[in-house]
């Protein structure tokens, strides 16, 4: 494959959006909040890996899957695996009839550690498994599905089928899963704090770093030739198979990244949060996910982060000003954003807000160029 | 963690406060002023709890939309009516409350984010609040990082106690043991048939009504668990016919208990025949409204609390509620429950002195709530309870006829040894 030059792989328009959303969430974010909204805000930015993945999976290469929650709770579940067994050493779990396994465990007469939990003593298998698991777990199902020529609104289908299906079964085995209640109480990483400030802010910038390492990632596959197959094969899937190009293997990939990414957010979700509960697992959360994709605009990838943040910011203060009627609100935001804007934010930018934008760039050019020109003949 | 502090500050606040009520009392005869028992704001609230000279903020945390809106706005109803009736007889240490009410939307992780706003950024003086198992869990470890104060009003499995919330309803035993040891007593069962929704309360429950069949050398002829919502009880209808219990124990939780007792009937089971008696601890009055009173004529519940309970206290509490809130309302356990939280936090602050959460947690055991629609209560130095535990005999319109009571407050348990 041709290398890609950096001209090519980021574009004046690009490289504005990355420098916006930069500036955003490393500095603006931070100065104007307190540790408590930073907090939620880093919550919030762990499910846009989820809208990123999206934005790939769905915006670019076509294929809608409504159970990407199964990835983010992957993810979020290895994660919280190993912070709950750091959690339950002997010395914290005393009391119980069975020292030394997690809580929930020995509330469902487990005395001893399921195997499959073991791994998650060591972070190293724990943080390979959190990319690995659920990678390998999109692959299985994109193998089933794609290589069968499964499409379109069967795929949604069945990947909304998966989502329940998985919930209902760490649901149902809550002795080695934790049931309902999910994870909790989880505590420490290697013995440091997760849960003081400090360790709030530390964890924020690290969710943000890996979020530009996604954002990059994305945008490599964007500007690659593979990002172009993928965008042929949405519009004609017919002409590119014809083309010679085995269209499963693409999709595949790009429904692999998806997962990636998802559980990437999942585990940093985990961490700042402090504990995991099915209820990111299941169709609902699924479908909200890609709601944030939709209302960010779903070919945009920094759309897919300012979508994420305005549904979760206006999900939080709706609710905390009417507790009893926020849902309206954000029903009638859904319907507004989808009626008037099909494409998102990312369309209302490109259509109202871009030719300013580019104005003031061309402005500044000017500004520089004459500058400079003046003292040159000066 | 699970060890509370047994702090001796209860007695230094009190003397202070009492010092300064002392000194206070002649200088306000002297200038005549009314505000002779308020204290000090600077005095009562050492940590910067979010309380002024007149006014005292405190949170309400239930959910109000999502699937568990219909089981927690009975609590919601319960948690404000005692406030307002506090703030009527002139509030707490000379202070209004003023709630803050938050929404956690059925949704563990939300009761998680409100629970840290309420106590972070509102720094409510208390929290009244959470219903399912599920989301008591996602705010715990919030409570005790920032140290706040909850107050949980539903019946629950146990194992649990923790130094930030007093648990106003009953632990697992409580409910379990009573109520076992009545229809063997009284109805002379020896088979046992075990029916549950599937998570921690009904399984954990379970496994205590399994000990104690055991321990009382009676037998549990079979233990069946279905998922929440599920809605299909006709195997196990089936498999209860073939092995004919004397005794259904039924655990079936939020809208799976309408498909549960309705098949229940439709399988020919006349629950008022008492061949098999169905004993449930899962189904308030507020659940018998959506399954209808004639699907569950018969059937025995048992629990601390029956609207039907006649006494002046529960008349009292009864009647306000029902102007409160509306004639058509029933009151079923946890909304009681709920409705002592505000009450006891009162009764807490108090006796402390102050507002001080650790104070309170201090000055909390043993605190007695006499005028309780229950009848009177006591907090147990584990943070729960003493109650009597009811036997209620359900009826066509969809009360409970009370059939028995235990004599004595029951101790609450919540790690009950040889039931684990």
């Amino acid at each position: 494959m041709s290398t890609i030059s950096f001209r090519s792989l980021l574009s004046k328009n690009d490289i504005f959006g990355f420098v916006a959303l930069v500036i955003l969430i490393m500095i603006l974010l931070p100065l104007m909040l307190d540790i408590f909204r930073l907090n939620l805000i880093g919550k919030y930015l762990t499910y846009a890996f989820v809208a990123l993945g999206l934005v790939m999976c769905w915006g670019m290469g076509g294929i809608l899957s409504l159970g990407q929650g199964v990835f983010f709770g992957m993810g979020g579940y290895c994660m919280a695996m190993f912070l709950k067994l750091e959690a339950s050493s002997p010395e914290q779990t005393a009391i119980q009839s069975t020292p030394g396994i997690p809580d929930f465990m020995d509330w469902n007469q487990l005395t001893e550690l399921p195997w499959f939990w073991l791994p998650y003593n060591s972070f190293g298998l724990t943080l390979i498994s959190i990319i690995l698991a659920p990678t390998a777990f999109a692959f299985i199902i994109g193998l089933a599905m794609f290589k069968r020529r499964v499409g379109g609104v069967y795929f949604a289908i069945i990947t909304q089928a998966v989502a329940a299906i998985l919930t209902i079964l760490i649901i149902g085995q809550q002795g080695y899963t934790g049931g309902v209640n999910g994870i909790t109480d989880l505590r420490t990483l290697h013995g440091w704090d997760i849960r003081t400030d400090a360790a709030k802010y530390i964890l924020y910038y690290l969710n943000a770093l890996l979020l530009f390492v996604c954002l990059f990632g994305a945008q490599i596959v964007r500007k690659s030739k593979l990002g172009r197959l993928l965008v042929a094969m949405r519009e004609r899937e017919d002409r590119v198979r014809f083309s010679g190009y085995d269209v499963a293997n693409f999709k595949i990939f790009v429904f692999c990244l998806a997962a990636m990414f998802s559980a990437i957010g999942g585990a940093m979700f985990t961490l700042q949060v402090g504990f995991m509960s099915p209820s990111f697992v299941g169709i609902v959360p699924s479908i909200e996910m890609v709601i944030y994709c939709a209302v960010g605009g779903r070919l945009s990838i920094f759309g897919a982060v300012y979508g994420t943040l305005l549904v979760n910011w206006a999900k939080t203060s709706f609710s905390e000003s009417f507790p009893e009627l926020w849902l309206f609100a954000m029903g009638a935001l859904f319907i507004g954003v989808v009626m008037a804007f099909p494409n998102g934010l990312a369309g209302v930018y490109s259509s109202y807000f871009h030719t300013y934008v580019e104005r003031f760039f061309q402005m500044l050019k000017q500004q520089f160029y004459l500058k400079f020109l003046s003292h040159k003949t000066v | 963690m699970m060890h509370l502090e047994k702090e001796t500050r209860t007695s230094n606040g009190c003397r202070r406060y009492f010092m300064k009520t002392v000194v206070a009392l002649p200088l306000a005869m002297l200038f005549g002023s009314t505000a002779l028992a308020v204290p000090g704001t600077a005095e009562i609230n050492t940590t910067g709890l979010a309380v002024t000279d007149t006014t005292v903020k405190v949170g309400i945390l239930h959910s109000v939309t999502g699937t568990m809106a219909i089981s927690e706005t009975g609590s919601v109803q319960a948690e404000k009516l005692a406030i307002e009736q506090i703030n009527a007889m002139g509030g707490v240490l000379g202070r209004k409350i003023e709630y803050i009410q938050e929404d956690g939307a059925s949704d563990w992780p939300t009761f998680a984010e409100k629970s840290k706003k309420l106590l972070v950024k509102d720094k409510v003086a208390a929290v009244f609040g959470c219903w399912t198992s599920a989301s008591r869990k996602a705010v715990l470890p919030i409570f005790e990082q920032y140290n706040g104060m909850l107050y949980y009003p539903t019946f629950y499995e146990g194992l649990e106690q923790s130094p930030n919330v007093i648990y106003t309803g009953q632990e697992a035993t409580q409910q379990i043991i009573a109520g076992i040891d009545w229809v063997v007593k009284n109805k002379g069962a020896k088979k046992f048939f075990l029916l549950g929704s599937d998570y921690i309360w009904p399984r954990t429950s379970n496994k205590i009504a399994r000990k104690h069949i055991d321990k009382l050398g009676l037998k549990v002829v079979g233990e069946e668990y279905y998922p929440l919502g599920h809605t299909q009880f006709n195997s196990v209808i089936n498999k209860i016919k073939l092995k004919k219990p004397d005794v259904i124990y039924a655990i079936v939780v939020g809208g799976s208990n309408v498909a549960f007792y309705k098949q229940l009937k439709a399988a020919g089971i006349d629950m008022t025949k008492e061949k098999p008696i169905v004993l449930t601890i899962s189904v308030t009055e507020d659940e018998v409204l959506g399954i209808g009173g004639e699907n569950i004529v018969g059937a025995y519940a048992a629990m601390k609390y029956f609207q039907s309970l006649d006494n002046a206290n529960n008349k009292a509490f009864v009647e306000a509620f029902k102007k409160r809130w509306g004639d058509g309302i029933v009151i079923g356990d946890v909304t009681q429950a709920a409705y002592l939280g505000p009450w006891l936090w009162k009764a807490a602050v108090e006796k402390a002195g102050s507002f001080d959460i650790d104070k309170i947690r201090a000055a909390s055991p043993e605190i007695e709530l006499p005028t309780a629609p229950e009848g009177y209560v006591r907090i147990h130095p584990n943070h729960h309870l003493w109650s009597k535990t009811r036997i209620g005999h359900a009826r066509m319109d969809g009360q409970y006829d009370i059939v028995y009571e235990t004599e004595s407050l029951i101790e609450p348990d919540p790690f009950p040894k040889g039931y684990q």
